[in-house]
C-alpha cells in the first residue's frame, strides 16, 4: 500500500517560489495516484485568500493551479484555524474547500501520515 | 535502513551543511542512501559556478566529493533548477545559453523522483523546509 504524505505549505503566495513549489509536488504526487493531503500551515492560509490580483506583481494567479488539486485526487485538504485567525481571515470566504482545524486536529493530522514535508 | 534525503535550503544556508553531515553519519553506520533530491534553494548546491573564498568552507565541494565517492544518485528538480540558472549542457543548448551550470554527479529530473523514492526508502528526511 502507498505511504500517505502530509504536505505543509507555509509560505503566502507573493513571497517568492515557495507556495508554488508546494503545490507542483502536490500535484506530482497526486499524478502518481499517491495519497495525499496538504495543510496551509502559517503564512500559507494567505493561499487560500479570494479576490487576489497577483499580474499587479507580475505574478501568475496561483489561486488558479490550487483549483487543479481535485482534478488530481486531491481533495484532503486543511488549513490552520489558528493561521487564520491570526491574519484575521478566521471569517473570510476561502478559495478552496478546506477543512479548518485547531492545534488538536492538527496534531492528529501530522500523527496520522506516514510521510511529512514542509515548505 | 534505507534513507532518501530530500534538502530544501541554499547552499549557504546551516541545513545544507547538516544535511551533508547527515548523509555522512548515515553512511558511516552502515545505512544506504537510496537517493538525494534538491528542491527549492538547495538546487544551488549543484550549482559548479559558485566560488568560496579560499579561507572558507566550500560546501558544494564537499557535496560533489561525497556524491563521487559513494556513488550516490543525486536528483535535481529539473523546473525548480531552471529557475535559478541551474543547466545542464542538454538545457543549455535548448534554452541557448553559454554554459552548462550544474556539476557534474547530479542529474535533472522531475518531482516524481522523490515521490518514488520516498515510497521505498525506510525513511524520508527532510532538511531546510521553509
Amino acid at each position: 500500500m502507498a505511504r500517505s504524505m502530509l504536505l505543509i505549505s507555509r509560505q503566502a503566495p507573493w513571497a517568492g517560489p515557495a507556495a508554488r513549489e508546494a503545490l507542483d509536488l502536490a500535484l506530482a504526487g497526486g499524478a502518481f495516484d499517491l495519497p495525499l493531503s496538504l495543510l496551509f500551515l502559517d503564512d500559507g492560509v494567505l493561499q487560500l485568500t479570494s479576490g487576489q490580483q497577483p499580474q499587479q506583481l507580475q505574478q501568475k494567479d496561483l489561486g488558479a493551479n490550487l483549483q487543479a488539486l481535485p482534478l488530481f485526487g486531491i481533495e484532503q485538504l486543511y488549513a490552520s484555524q489558528r493561521s487564520l485567525t491570526e491574519r484575521g481571515l478566521q471569517h473570510a470566504e476561502l478559495g478552496l474547500p478546506v477543512q479548518r482545524l485547531d492545534d488538536d486536529e492538527v496534531r492528529q493530522l501530522l500523527a496520522s501520515h506516514d510521510l511529512l514535508v514542509t515548505l | 535502513m534505507q534513507f532518501v534525503i530530500a534538502l530544501f535550503a541554499a547552499s549557504h544556508q546551516p541545513s545544507a551543511r547538516r544535511a551533508l553531515r547527515f548523509a555522512e553519519a548515515a553512511l558511516a553506520g552502515g545505512h544506504q542512501i537510496n537517493r538525494l533530491f534538491f528542491y527549492q534553494d538547495a538546487v544551488s548546491i549543484a550549482n559548479n559556478s559558485q566560488v568560496q573564498a579560499q579561507d572558507e568552507f566550500d560546501l558544494p565541494a564537499a557535496w560533489r566529493e561525497f556524491i563521487e565517492r559513494h556513488q550516490l544518485d543525486a536528483v535535481v528538480c529539473i523546473a525548480a533548477a531552471l529557475r535559478r540558472g541551474l543547466l545542464d549542457s542538454q538545457e543549455a543548448q535548448r534554452y541557448g545559453r553559454p554554459a552548462a551550470t550544474l556539476a557534474s554527479g547530479y542529474c535533472l529530473s522531475g518531482l516524481g523522483q522523490l515521490h518514488e523514492a520516498a515510497q521505498q526508502a525506510d525513511r524520508l528526511v527532510c532538511f531546510g523546509g521553509d
